[in-house]
């Protein structure tokens, strides 16, 4: 990298007159020699480790490669076709995939934004909640999985005895309901100190003149909530509502640790269906295909979250 | 000021937000109260404190997962993976700053769109393309492969934050004969800082934590993180606690000493990084 070196700064001392001339084509020089110096490097370890391996991906898809074999035997749209009509389990698996991911947005969101509510109404200590809740957050996910393994199969009936609370002491990695309710207990667990911090940043952003003069006006704490808080947070609730939604649709780890997609594939979430397509049973060629269609549900997602976030910055 | 007497409902708050807190806890001390225990005892009550604390539990665990070994690879690859994002990540951004064009204009609309791809759909052929190149199986390889990953992002960060900041003092710096380098290594990078720290604290919460990349390049034992080689060490000992639960709790003792030191920053890091991202 050493070779670029930039033209010395003699030169233009030699020339009072012309020093502006001399910037400028000295900038035009830096444009040439140093644009790609800086910028380059990092675009091809993403052009070569992102972009190829992607379009090969999608080409993958048109194929039955099987991972090993030198050819790659084309059969068109066929994957996708299977895909849409006969696979039955990789659609039960979208399915589960978008019924959990609705399920955690709603409720990670309600409490990560009733515990940022909580903690800003007090009048000191709120620091610590802070850190409280936020902790499970930066454990990752696969630890985090086989951490509630043991919540949930030892620990919540222990707890359940203790507390004489029956529905703690489920079978909640034996049935696919209470395996549904789990995930969402650990995902909502890990997720909403995360969604809290960005809740009271955005609440404590709130002009206090706003709030005095709403309680000068003796509006009550719901009229509050709904008529000013609520309106003034939105630009969070809508970065919330989209950050949870993409995290949990492409949720990986924490299932993998957890219920491994059991019982009977009932909680295979689809980046783990396509995982064990791949590198399970070998079927790469069918497994591009899966993963096409995942970034092309991930892309609408993202799409649509732009538009919503542009619209709101414009109405603010 | 007159303090205010604290009032009924800032008591009642301040109790249910505790109960809530020690329900957002629980799952830490049944972890660390059991990894002390027999077998025996972590069936008979896992909610009980134990009767000895069985230290030597975690000097099997430390031999087991050959904790110190595995750290080490987790603390090398989070190092230089973010060390080489910063590097290329701000040096690019500064350049698609500073120099509008419609090629730079492109390669930030790539980046802004790669953040979309999820990793599934790389996933496949990276295998592929990595046991080609050499990469697999090699820490070099999975921290090549991380610079790759970690740019659109790292970019996208400080692209944003480099536009706000002036260019006078570059300017300045340029018309007395500074060099490109000199420039950003003395006037731009230190302008930086607040969101460097951005980009350091959410890439190593990614790189530290991620398990499904380097479960895919590295298959040697001994090049193992501390995620792969909790998996592996759960395939061969699922449910049995007693070995279990002390390799659980070390393997999550530093990213929570991590946090626990820096966690103003870390704060603060990731209501920018939301916001932005």
């Amino acid at each position: 990298m050493g070779q670029t070196e930039v033209v010395p700064a003699a030169d233009y001392e030699e020339t009072p007159g012309g020093i502006m001339k001399q910037i400028q084509r000295n900038r035009v020089n830096r444009i040439d020699r140093n644009y790609l110096l800086f910028s380059l490097p990092g675009f091809l370890f993403f052009f070569s480790i992102v972009l190829i391996p992607f379009f090969i991906g999608v080409i993958l898809s048109f194929t039955e490669w099987n991972g090993v074999s030198s050819s790659l035997p084309f059969i068109g749209i066929e994957n996708y076709q299977k895909l849409f009509t006969r696979d039955i389990p990789s659609l039960s698996s979208l399915l589960f995939t978008f019924r959990f991911t609705i399920t955690v947005v709603i409720v990670s969101n309600l409490v990560g934004l009733t515990l940022a509510l909580a903690i800003t109404a007090l009048v000191k200590g709120g620091g610590l909640y802070r850190v409280i809740f936020f902790l499970p957050n930066v454990i990752g996910g696969l630890i985090l999985g086989f951490i509630w393994r043991f919540i949930l199969i030892n620990g919540l009936p222990s707890l359940s005895e203790a507390l004489s609370l029956p529905f703690l002491n489920s079978p909640w990695l034996g049935d696919p309901t209470t395996g549904f309710w789990g995930l969402v207990i650990v995902y909502v667990w890990k997720t909403a100190g995360y969604l809290m911090v960005i809740y009271i940043a955005s609440l404590y952003s709130i002009d206090s003149a706003v709030i005095e003069s709403a309680i000068i006006d003796g509006a009550s704490y719901w009229k509050m909530l709904s008529a000013i808080r609520f309106p003034l947070i939105m630009p969070a609730i809508t970065i919330c509502l989209f950050l949870m939604l993409s995290w949990s649709f492409k949720l990986f780890d924490v299932v993998f640790s957890l219920t491994g997609g059991g019982p009977f594939r009932s909680t295979e979430i689809f980046a783990l269906n396509i995982y064990n397509e791949a590198f399970l049973y070998n079927n790469y060629g069918y497994a591009s295909a899966k993963a096409v269609l995942f970034f092309l549900i991930v892309a609408v997602i993202t799409v649509v979250q732009v538009r919503f976030t542009k619209r709101r910055e414009v109405s603010l | 000021m007159i303090r205010k007497p604290v009032s009924i409902n800032q008591i009642i708050l301040i109790l249910v937000l505790a109960l809530v807190a020690l329900m957002f806890l629980l799952p830490f001390y049944y972890i660390t109260v059991n990894s002390f225990k027999s077998f025996s005892e972590i069936m008979k009550d896992p909610g009980q404190l134990p009767e000895v604390m069985r230290l030597e539990n975690y000097q099997r665990a430390i031999d087991q997962v050959k904790f110190p070994r595995v750290f080490m690879n987790s603390l090398l690859i989070t190092m230089f993976s973010i060390t080489g994002m910063v590097l290329l990540g701000s040096t690019a951004a500064w350049k698609l700053v500073r120099v509008p064009s419609r090629i730079s204009a492109f390669i930030f609309f790539l980046y802004t769109a790669a953040m979309v791809i999820p990793f599934q759909s790389v996933m496949i052929p990276l295998v592929k393309v990595a046991s080609m190149t050499y990469l697999l199986d090699s820490l070099p390889g999975l921290i090549i492969i991380y610079l790759g990953f970690g740019q659109p992002f790292t970019v996208f960060l400080y692209h944003g934050f480099i536009k706000g900041v002036p260019r006078e003092l570059e300017e300045s710096a340029m018309i007395e004969g500074c060099s490109d380098r000199q420039i950003f290594t003395s006037v731009v990078f230190p302008l930086l800082k607040t969101i460097t720290v951005t980009v350091i604290i959410l890439q190593t919460l990614w790189v530290w934590n991620d398990f499904l990349l380097p479960s895919l390049i590295l298959y040697d034992k001994d090049l193992h993180t501390i995620p792969l080689s909790i998996n592996r060490f759960f395939g061969q000992y699922k449910n049995q606690w007693d070995k279990a639960l002390p390799t659980l709790v070390l393997s999550i003792l530093p990213i929570v000493v991590f946090f626990l030191a820096l966690q103003k920053h870390l704060i603060r890091g990731i209501t920018e990084g939301a916001v932005k991202g």
